[in-house]
């Protein structure tokens, strides 16, 4: 089987009439990780959302081949069970369903079976702990209350109990301090294995003091105008982003 | 043959709330409202005048009265199309092998026996206009607690009956108040003595399962002094193509130091008129608790009343009201302020999918000696879709300045961002949806009786997602 998992070409899309972004291309393999920068506005976040089939972004040109196959018209519910998965930038709060309800009801869906309640629970636990929630979290309704940084934590227990095979961290790590920013790369490490990839879309270059990336894209009007290797976060960290645009 | 004039119904399967028997009957009235048939009822039921008289008197006033000129379109609704009374053919049992097979079957798929044996202290369960079934445990009756139909405690307990018989709801009070006072039959009547508490509910169950007919229970309950009781109640009925009306009436007078908790949930077919009226008169200490939830009909009119008479009397009203294609439900709640240091807590959610109206209209009503009461009013309404309609309509009509007030009001939309959270988790659209509105209605739904939450988050799951779990 080859390693290809994800393919981008010329991949163009539109919110509201306002074209965001104009042809992008991107392949990732199984095993990669990598990080989208960018500026305000360059449309990374919209990236992410035409990913995960967000109702309001449309997608104008251009195809998503995810293992070997268009998705461009997928729902974001049928690509979650194909292993997409994105960390939301701002998680919605659900008020009166519990994060333990709704975890096990979407592990049960991805994994299509029922998924049994001691077995659940169990890797539920083992998660938090890892990731360093409280018991009590479980209980709590989904983001209801939640400070900026629990947040974010519960959007990566989210990634570690689905296990997706893609995943695409939209600014994680925006807002967080060191010790969350520590937690969430560790989410990350304890994840990534050869099977599975990951994007990261950032404007900090703070996550990549703990994560290696394999390829840094910086993505600029619409369109990643650079790829290169780790050592282009610390260039852009010093020089920002003018000296890229043409 | 008859003719009847063909109702366009809107309805989803609900399953076991669809079984519909066939009619059989020993006694069953003529259509329309007429003294005749009046006094054809009160005599079937073998009534003291006293009672015939105020039926006939009652009558009377429904014919003076108009239709309410507010809330919904009630012209579709022709008194004349209807048959007021119903007999099954059975007595009042006190077994349920008594009582006929279908009929059992179907308060069987009800769950009504299962939940008696599970966690009930009594039984009552009316077919059409007369209860079929009636049981209570042996140690209530040994404390003196009462509970049965009214037809029984009129001849057994007549000066009671007589003493609070819509004495609370007088029929003068509006039309269909009026109409009940004519045509009542059945419903419960519960007697709690000085000072016994009863731990574990009671439960009435209504089904109406007569096309074209009305029910007109009524239900009289009087919590003695620091006595306290949990009362249940449910009404369902299948759905037919004619227009049915249910002009319940129900009559709570809890006294000082005593509690009563009433919770009920209206599930009726969409062929229902469902109009409803409920009050109840707490003196002084006392504390009256509605739990309401209002699900089918075609169009319901539904405001339970407290009248907080003596000081420190407390009002609680919990209510969730489901609206999905073609319903019309203006449901809410008024409490009267009457005494000081008196105190109310409304809270109340709404749904509306499909092109459904759910209205909240409500009142509170300080009077000019309340000193010191406090009311809290809190609605939240959910629209699934921009077809549907919600709206608050509270009237507050204050007479005292030392007085707390709260009142709070949302109405809003299912979130998009929402449905698009849960559904990046590999969730489906509709159960998506779902999940949000059993959320938005959790709070709500842990008041209920156990049977009645699970059968609110079927209905969710029906309405949304066309499953029955």
């Amino acid at each position: 089987m080859s390693n290809e998992l994800l393919k981008i070409n010329n991949l163009s899309a539109k919110v509201e009439d306002k074209e965001i972004l104009k042809g992008i291309n991107l392949e990732i393999k199984k095993g990669e990780i990598h990080v989208i920068m960018g500026p305000n506005g360059a449309g990374k976040s919209t990236l992410a959302s035409i990913l995960m089939s967000h109702p309001n972004y449309e997608i104008t040109d251009g195809e998503i081949i995810y293992q070997g196959e268009i998705i461009n018209n997928l729902s974001p519910d049928e690509k979650a069970k194909k292993g997409i998965f994105l960390s939301f930038q701002y998680p919605e709060e659900v008020p009166g369903l519990t994060v333990e309800s709704f975890l096990r009801a979407a592990k049960s869906s991805v994994s299509n079976e029922q998924v049994r309640l001691m077995e659940f629970k169990k890797n539920l636990k083992e998660k938090m702990d890892l990731l360093k929630i409280g018991e009590d979290y479980a209980k709590r309704y989904l983001n209801v209350g939640f400070s900026g940084g629990e947040k974010k934590k519960n959007e990566i227990l989210q990634m570690a109990m689905l296990e997706p095979t893609l995943s695409i961290l939209d600014e994680t790590d925006s807002g967080l301090d060191v010790d969350a920013v520590k937690i969430v790369s560790q989410g990350v490490k304890m994840l990534a294995n050869n099977s599975n990839a990951f994007i990261i879309i950032t404007h900090h270059k703070k996550i990549l003091d703990y994560i290696k990336p394999d390829f840094v894209h910086v993505l600029i009007d619409g369109k990643i105008i650079k790829t290169s290797d780790a050592s282009l976060a610390d260039e852009i960290e010093i020089k920002g982003y003018e000296w890229l645009k043409i | 043959m008859e003719k009847r004039n063909k109702t366009y119904v809107e309805d989803v399967n609900r399953g076991v709330y669809d079984i519909k028997n066939e009619v059989r009957y020993s006694y069953k009235s003529d259509k329309g409202l007429t003294p005749e048939i009046i006094k054809a009822i009160s005599k079937e039921k073998n009534e003291p005048k006293w009672m015939t008289d105020f039926r006939l008197k009652s009558l009377e006033v429904y014919h003076k009265l108009d239709l309410p000129p507010w809330g919904p379109d009630l012209s579709e609704l022709n008194m004349e199309d209807i048959v007021t009374y119903i007999r099954p053919d059975t007595k009042m049992n006190t077994s349920w092998d008594e009582v006929p097979e279908d009929i059992k079957k179907t308060f069987d798929s009800l769950g009504i026996p299962e939940a008696e044996r599970a966690a009930l202290a009594g039984v009552g369960a009316q077919y059409d206009s007369e209860v079929v079934y009636h049981s209570i445990r042996e140690e209530l009756t040994a404390q003196g607690v009462i509970y049965t139909d009214i037809e029984t405690a009129i001849k057994e307990y007549e000066d009671i009956v007589k003493e609070y018989f819509m004495t609370c709801v007088p029929p003068k009070d509006h039309k269909f108040a009026a109409l009940h006072g004519a045509v009542w039959s059945g419903g419960s009547f519960v007697y709690v003595p000085e000072g016994v508490n009863v731990d574990i509910p009671l439960q009435s169950y209504f089904r109406l399962n007569a096309p074209g007919a009305g029910q007109f229970e009524h239900t009289l309950i009087i919590v003695e002094k620091g006595a306290s009781l949990h009362f249940i109640e449910g009404c369902s009925a299948p759905i037919h193509s004619v227009i049915n009306i249910h002009a319940g009436c129900v009559e709570l007078f809890v006294k000082e130091d005593a509690s009563l908790r009433y919770s009920t949930i209206e599930n009726w077919s969409r062929n229902m008129y469902n109009l409803n009226t409920k009050r109840a008169i707490v003196e002084k200490n006392g504390t009256i608790e509605w739990v309401s939830g209002s699900f089918g009909s075609k169009v319901s009119m539904l405001y339970p009343m407290s009248i907080l008479r003596g000081e420190r009397a407390k009002a609680e009203f919990t209510g969730i009201t489901f609206a999905g294609k073609g319903q019309h439900l203006d449901t809410g709640t008024k409490v009267i302020h009457a005494a000081p240091h008196t105190s109310s807590n409304i809270n109340t959610k709404s749904i509306s999918k499909d092109g459904g109206i759910a209205i909240y209209r409500g009142a509170v009503k300080i009077s000019k000696n309340a000193n010191h009461s406090k009311s809290t009013v809190t609605c939240e309404s959910l629209m699934l879709d921009s077809k549907s309609k919600s709206d608050t309509i509270p009237v507050i009509d204050i007479m005292n300045d030392k007085v707390d007030l709260g009142h709070e009001a949302k109405i809003g939309r299912i979130s998009e961002e929402a449905i698009f959270y849960l559904m990046s988790r590999g969730i489906s659209e509709e159960e998506a949806k779902a999940m949000i509105v059993r959320g938005f209605v959790e709070p709500i739904t842990k008041e209920l009786p156990l049977e009645y939450a699970v059968e609110m988050n079927n209905l969710i799951n029906l309405e949304l997602e066309g499953t029955i779990g």
